[in-house]
């Protein structure tokens, strides 16, 4: 496990050095000027714009830098051939690439939590009062930084066997198709042969449903999460992206390099 | 179980690379290559860019998988990926984290071989030193040249004692004064007992440095051997160099020298020398040397490198 924190430990120290947290700024300059917005617009929803906007926002700015930078992880060191002198070293190609994986994650935990702060830096300067459902909005944050692992591992898996173009490409397609797994497995009132429809319930059930981890709505409202629900999503996230980083290393174990 | 006698066992490794649109039509990189490295020795892989060194190469450190046949490094086969701690590899255009420092990027590495600490910090510090970087081990790699990146290279192959050294093209890139560094340290290596396989297109770099050459060309291993025994195969005849004054110029010998002021050049086949010798004796020649023609590693080389394209050209013919 060693090699896996050296590697991950490094990855993060990458992205720090190659200005990954510079999106930060951007953030900041939202919330900034979203508060002055609110502040002279005050109809009574300051508070539902604000969560909602910076929560979006968190997510928004986690799926770009986990697609992104998730298949630049392995595309990346094989492009520029810096993992031929790692490989040579006693390292299993799947704890580079469990390193990478984490070093990531841990990159994104970094940046969502600076965002959570930031987000109720906001609130309190519009509201000036903390409501005790304002908690929930760590556990809104918490449930995206699961989604985020998720999409990190299946840019992982992408990019071990594809372009990076086309690895973002797939990413972003399974995200998007992962959103819609829901509605897949309540198709109603549509004619269509029930043996179509159980291939569709099928296929939505393979699909990372990332309806899972979307509570923005309750907590933009003030309602709190169940506990369980958390608790699944969390199970759901830790064996998706367990089985989908499997996968990445079997390809990967297998790969010849350029 | 005593040492492996040999460091590395190569049989019938081969690889063939899918190419075009749908990877369906395969070309052939490396072809049935069997071959040894002893331990103890410093063995060069020669041959022309493309020819096969490269593949070799990073099939034994198990960055690309055989198509075909089998190795072992210090009797372990190559996707043991344990073996690695004893075996440091110098890549090919050697090219690292340029987000970091030399320093940075050797505490690096060195943390996969398992060195703690204190020990870490201190081999760290004396590679650096040994490749001539430690007043440049603060500055990250981005602003390095391609040398110092060679000289980086280096220190992360051997940071660790390893056993075997496989440098691939380790010349390269780097000026005079950097090219005899690296080759002082491969000689301080040898001088350890360590074993080091290393490609290069530079011949006399081989022939300066190893015990054992081997030739590969189009894939395929064409010579093997001494760099010495290699070239007698072929060797041919002798040279004379002598002074003669022009007044003894009718000697029958003259007619094929070259001569330069009073100084003459002749080659001839090594029978011929003794009568030769006695015929110029006679005239008052002084001698200034006799030497075997000894065709250099270059010239069989090329000898080698033309035989196989010559063969290609003939199969390109033939299918038309």
């Amino acid at each position: 496990m060693r090699n896996v924190q050296t590697v991950a430990a490094n990855t993060f120290r990458e992205a720090v050095r190659d200005r990954v947290l510079y999106n930060l700024v951007f953030f900041a300059l939202l919330m900034i000027g979203t508060a002055i917005l609110v502040g002279q617009v005050s109809i009574g929803i300051e508070r539902d714009v604000i969560i909602s906007l910076g929560l979006s926002a968190i997510s928004v700015v986690g799926i770009f830098i986990a697609m992104f930078l998730g298949v630049a992880l392995v595309s990346k060191e094989m492009d520029k051939r810096t993992l031929y002198a790692l490989l040579a070293k006693p390292v299993k190609r799947w704890e580079f690439l469990l390193g990478k994986f984490f070093g990531l994650v841990m990159t994104l935990t970094v940046n969502t939590a600076a965002m959570a702060a930031g987000l109720y830096i906001a609130l309190w300067s519009v509201e000036r009062a903390w409501l005790a459902s304002d908690i929930y909005i760590l556990t809104a944050v918490y449930l995206i930084l699961l989604k985020l692992a998720l999409i990190v591992a299946l840019a992982l898996l992408f990019s071990c066997f594809t372009t990076p173009f086309l690895a973002v490409l797939f990413t972003a397609g399974m995200y998007v198709a992962g959103l819609l797994a829901g509605d897949l497995r309540t198709v109603h009132g549509v004619e269509l042969d029930p043996s179509a429809l159980r291939w569709m319930r099928g296929i939505s059930y393979v699909l990372p449903n990332f309806e899972n981890f979307n509570v923005m709505g309750a907590v933009v409202h003030g309602r709190g999460v169940p506990g369980t629900f958390v608790w699944q999503a969390t199970l759901y996230a830790v064996l998706y992206t367990a089985i989908v980083l499997t996968g990445a290393a079997i390809v990967f174990s297998r790969r010849n390099l350029k | 179980m005593g040492m492996p006698k040999c460091a590395i066992e190569i049989e019938n490794l081969s690889m063939e690379y899918p190419y075009g649109f749908l990877h369906l039509k395969k070309k052939k990189s490396l072809e049935d290559l069997t071959m040894s490295v002893e331990d103890g020795e410093v063995f060069g892989f020669l041959g022309p860019n493309g020819a096969g060194k490269s593949t070799t190469i990073k099939l034994l450190m198990g960055l690309i998988f055989p198509t075909g046949g089998t190795a072992r490094i210090l009797g372990k086969p190559i996707d043991d990926v344990s073996m690695h701690g004893s075996i440091g590899y110098l890549p090919e255009q050697p090219y690292f984290y340029d987000y970091l420092t030399a320093h940075e990027v050797l505490d690096y590495f060195a943390r996969f071989h398992n060195l703690k600490g204190g020990d870490r910090a201190a081999r760290v510090e004396a590679m650096l030193k040994k490749v001539g970087l430690d007043t440049a081990k603060k500055i990250q790699l981005r602003k390095y040249s391609k040398g110092m990146l060679q000289r980086v290279g280096l220190a992360q192959a051997i940071l660790h004692d390893p056993q075997v050294v496989v440098l691939d093209e380790p010349m390269s890139g780097l000026d005079p004064l950097g090219r005899r560094e690296v080759r002082d340290i491969i000689l301080e290596l040898k001088r350890e007992g360590r074993t080091i396989l290393f490609s290069t297109h530079v011949l006399s770099d081989a022939e300066m440095l190893c015990d054992r050459v081997g030739v590969i060309v189009g894939g395929k291993l064409r010579g093997i051997g001494a760099p010495g025994e290699l070239v007698d195969m072929k060797a041919q005849g002798m040279e004379i160099l002598f002074e003669l004054s022009s007044a003894a110029a009718s000697l029958p010998l003259l007619a094929s020298a070259t001569r330069t002021g009073d100084r003459y050049r002749v080659q001839l086949p090594e029978a011929d020398l003794y009568p030769a010798l006695d015929a110029l004796k006679g005239t008052g020649a002084r001698i200034l040397a006799v030497t075997q023609i000894k065709p250099t590693l270059e010239e069989y080389f090329m000898h080698l490198v033309e035989a196989d394209r010559a063969q290609a050209n003939a199969v390109e013919v033939s299918g038309k």
